[in-house]
């Protein structure tokens, strides 16, 4: 199983655009992937609803894991992706 | 004037006419009652999981061909039809016996509950959730989706009301004019059409019940939709509408009386977009910048720096032009994530406005401070007011505050009627005063503004409702302060004479009402509007107030009207 740290770098949180963006991506990979907070129980990370819903602000970390093939490019993949500002893009 | 005598009348609220077919926006159903428990759930919940992908592909085809703002609402929607953790949920309600349409309904509630707790952005994206529960309801039971069909040719759009949710994914260029049920004279559709320029009546009793397709003709100035117009009839509107081109065309620049009394026409905005949109236009300015935008819809206050960046955004284009701001103006009705006093009995006489500036007075002083800043980045004459003043202590709070933040000029708005009578009081303390006559009317007479029922009582024309604004004209004058005006009465080009006679010496309004106010006051003396204010203020209800007006005015007006 991959596992993937990262800090939210959204101002806006993990919410509105770049809850899309990242969902999206999520399931373009085709893999089951999950996000939480550390020690929390995770998400579906091809749930908008779900992301949505755990509500990470910007400057929290939040934890991804994959399975399967491919994992850790996919994890590498929403790790840039989360770690830039994509509600200022 | 029409070729037929029962044509239904609402009340126009946008003007100018236009003719075209009728698209009528269609309700949401609501799945049946004692609805039977899906048979075979499991089978139940895959039909449904084809709706909710059906569902996401119309979202997803929409988003194709709108512009970047709905395309990114349309695409979140489409994310949400096709959402994992909800088709879990509805699965669920199946199993507990639930038929196909109330489960559905239940597991959105059940994230809808969770979004509203949540607040701000999130109780924003309850709209989605319940945009794609009522269609995949309304397809569950074989009908057309709910809200704005599509279409391609330039059409009439109609419906009860038009949510604000709706109306972003309207294509303005295909919108010939908008009618609604409900709504009233503030309502969203009748600011948000005025804004673009688009003919609208509100209040068209039997409008849901006008086939579709069907060719309407829309007067948004006398409120007349005409069905199946004749060709007579149609050329009759055709040749207003190019008269009041015509009239309009020949004027231009600063609002004056014939005799060359200034009233300066100024434009309500919004935001950055607005103010781009309305410094482009013949305007001496803005009369009301609506500051809520930077507010509402967010988890934390925005910062001074993010303030000072929109102010000033919004500042540059107008040049040296004047820019009244109206400082926050949220409450109950309008609630901020950050800043929540929690529910009230009665949020339109509760702790709004300055009321809330002063339980939360650090909001305002970062809202100062950037104003100021923006003020001096740019060359704008900025002018600050504040909402929901009720006494001259209150204004001499708020003109401290904004005058220690280097700001030259204070106002306050007058839209309590307790603040119109004592004006005299009241803009002692200030340099100005705007009068808001949306709210002054919904004071003034006790009528709720969002309640379209009581539109009769909001009427800017109700002779009481003119005597408070006397009033507070009056008071302004003794105490040597200009007084203006930016709720819709200004944008009315008859009642724009009248408030310009009581003595009101700016008006502010939608862009798109400047034109045919410029002409009116072009065309009358100060002594005549003087006289229209004395006959309206004498009038016994509001329909005779317009009356009188009408016919003291120009004929060239009255024609255009």
């Amino acid at each position: 199983m991959a596992t993937r740290t990262v800090t939210i770098a959204s101002s806006v949180g993990l919410h509105a655009r770049p809850a899309s963006l990242f969902v999206q991506a999520a399931g373009e990979s085709g893999l089951d992937i999950e996000i939480g907070r550390p020690g929390e129980e995770a998400v579906d990370a091809t749930s908008i609803l779900g992301v949505m819903a755990l509500g990470a602000k910007h400057g929290e970390e939040v934890v991804l894991t994959a399975e399967g093939e491919g994992a850790d490019e996919a994890l590498d993949a929403l790790v840039t992706l989360l770690s830039r500002d994509l509600d200022a893009e | 004037m029409s070729n037929s005598t029962q044509n239904p009348r609402g009340i126009g609220v946008s003007p100018g006419a236009a003719v075209g077919p009728v698209v009528q926006v269609r309700a949401h159903v609501r799945p049946p009652e004692h609805e039977p428990a899906a048979a075979d759930p499991v089978a139940e919940h895959a039909r449904i999981k084809e709706v909710f992908e059906s569902v996401a592909r119309t979202l997803e085809e929409r988003a194709a061909g709108a512009d970047e703002t709905a395309q990114q609402i349309l695409t979140a929607t489409a994310l949400i039809a096709r959402d994992k953790g909800l088709a879990k949920g509805v699965l669920k309600e199946l199993n507990a016996g639930k038929g196909p349409t109330r489960a559905v309904t239940d597991a959105v509630g059940t994230y809808a509950a969770q979004f509203e707790a949540l607040g701000g952005y999130f109780a924003e994206r309850v709209t989605d959730l319940k945009d794609v529960r009522n269609r995949v309801v309304a397809r569950l039971l074989g009908q057309e989706d709910p809200g704005v069909p599509e279409f391609h040719v330039p059409s009439v759009i109609v419906a009860h009301d038009l949510a604000p949710a709706e109306t972003a994914t309207l294509n303005p260029t295909l919108v010939r004019a908008i009618i609604t049920e409900a709504g009233g004279r503030t309502s969203h559709t009748a600011i948000l059409a005025a804004q673009m320029g688009i003919p609208a009546v509100v209040q068209l009793v039997g409008a849901r019940d006008i086939p579709a397709g069907t060719i309407v003709a829309v007067d948004g100035d006398s409120g007349e939709v005409t069905i199946d117009p004749s060709p007579a009839y149609q050329q009759e509107l055709v040749g207003k509408r190019e008269r009041r081109r015509t009239a309009l065309a020949g004027s231009s620049g600063p609002g004056r009386t014939a005799d060359g009394y200034p009233v300066k026409l100024l434009a309500n905005i919004g935001g950055v977009e607005d103010a781009q949109s309305a410094a482009a236009q013949d305007v001496e300015g803005v009369g009301l910048f609506r500051t809520e935008f930077v507010f509402l819809s967010r988890d934390t206050a925005p910062t001074l720096e993010e303030q000072t960046d929109i102010y000033t955004k919004v500042f540059q284009p107008f040049g040296s032009r004047r820019v009244v701001v109206r400082t926050l103006d949220a409450g109950a009705d309008k609630p901020l994530a950050f800043a929540d006093l929690g529910p009230e009995e009665n949020p339109a006489l509760g702790k709004r406005g300055l009321r809330l500036s002063a339980l939360r007075p650090e909001l305002l002083d970062t809202q100062l401070e950037a104003l100021s800043k923006a003020a001096k980045a740019t060359s704008a004459e900025v002018k600050v007011m504040a909402p929901m003043v009720a006494t001259a202590e209150e204004a001499a709070w708020f003109a401290r505050r904004v005058r220690e933040n280097g700001l030259p000029s204070v106002g306050v708005m007058i839209e309590v009627p307790g603040a119109a009578m004592a004006a005299r009081h009241v803009m002692a303390e200030v340099d100005f005063g705007s009068l808001g006559t949306n709210d002054l009317a919904q004071y003034t007479m006790a009528a709720d503004r969002m309640e379209g029922a009581l539109s009769d009582l909001l009427d800017p024309w109700q002779p009481a409702v003119l005597a408070v604004i006397g009033a507070a004209c009056e008071g302004a004058k003794v105490a040597g302060k200009p007084m203006g005006v930016c709720g819709e009465a200004g944008g009315d080009p008859l009642l724009a004479l009248v408030l310009a006679g009581l003595g009101v010496n700016s008006l502010s309004m939608a862009p798109s009402k400047v034109g045919i106010v410029r002409y009116a006051l072009g065309l009358h003396t100060m002594a005549v509007c003087q006289g229209m204010a004395t006959a309206a203020l004498d009038a016994r209800t509001a329909t005779d107030a317009h009356d009188a007006v009408l016919a003291l005015a120009h004929e060239d007006l009255a024609a255009l009207l």
